[in-house]
């Protein structure tokens, strides 16, 4: 039979200044897939405006990313994609058996590369707008 | 002994799709970043600019593998979540369904799309 434990335990989330890095991990990975699946219906969405006609599709896009908001919310997306990437490399690696016992410092790796990629892109996200 | 959630069944396949889409994925999503954001930009989106990417059966092939996997992994993984919350029953059936058919709709929506851009399928 599986092991079973107490998940009401670990799932309590006003404990979380007890949480190790893999609980972190854990929490990130599920609100950045939230934001990922919310974004997803979204994208295809606004996408959809195409179905209108080319000059209905062209100036929705161009009206939207001319828009400081937009710009910053798509850093935002940027910065949720990266580390969701990153952390499910690790998971991968995880599910592979490599790694485990560095499961900490790859998570620790995977914020600070996401802070990384983001901060850099930045200029080019931001590129173009008028405030 | 406390009770047990889990999306984990032993011998199912979902488990093993959430991995391969994944893995498939983290390498789309960042060509899909890099090409929109780094080598076009934003603000330099034209519908001509999408059509002509889209008229290319690889590309067009590609997107359309993107959407039906990044639909899977995103909706699966939702799921997932859940049923670890301790969702069950009828409940647990009814999100199923209504998952399963706002998967279809994000599908066949983006399907449209692709084709009004590339104006039918590129062959």
């Amino acid at each position: 039979m599986s092991q079973s434990y107490n998940r009401g335990l670990i799932e309590d989330f006003s404990r979380w200044r007890e949480f190790s890095a893999g609980m972190w991990a854990w929490i990130f990975h599920k609100f950045t897939g939230w934001v990922l699946v919310g974004y997803l219906f979204t994208h295809i969405a606004v996408l959809s405006t195409a179905l209108s006609g080319a000059t209905e599709y062209t100036t929705t896009i161009q009206g939207l990313e001319s828009l400081l908001i937009v710009r910053i919310l798509e850093v935002g997306l940027l910065a949720v994609a990266v580390f969701h990437i990153l952390n499910g490399l690790r998971l991968l690696f995880v599910d592979l058996g490599v790694g485990l016992e560095a499961q900490d410092k790859s998570f620790y790796a995977s914020l600070i590369l996401t802070g990384v990629i983001v901060v850099a892109s930045v200029p080019t996200f931001l590129a173009g707008v008028t405030i | 002994m406390a009770e047990r959630y889990t999306s984990f069944k032993p011998g199912g396949r979902r488990w093993l799709w959430q991995r391969l889409t994944a893995a498939f994925l983290v390498v789309v999503l960042a060509f899909h970043f890099f090409l929109l954001h780094f080598l076009n930009h934003a603000d330099e989106v034209t519908f001509a600019l999408s059509q002509a990417r889209m008229e290319s059966l690889t590309y067009f092939s590609l997107m359309i593998l993107f959407l039906v996997t990044a639909t899977f992994h995103g909706v699966n993984g939702v799921y997932n979540a859940l049923v670890n919350q301790g969702l069950s029953g009828t409940r647990k059936t009814a999100v199923k369904v209504t998952l399963g058919f706002a998967s279809l709709l994000l599908i066949v929506q983006g399907v449209r799309t692709a084709l009004a851009w590339a104006g039918g399928v590129p062959i």
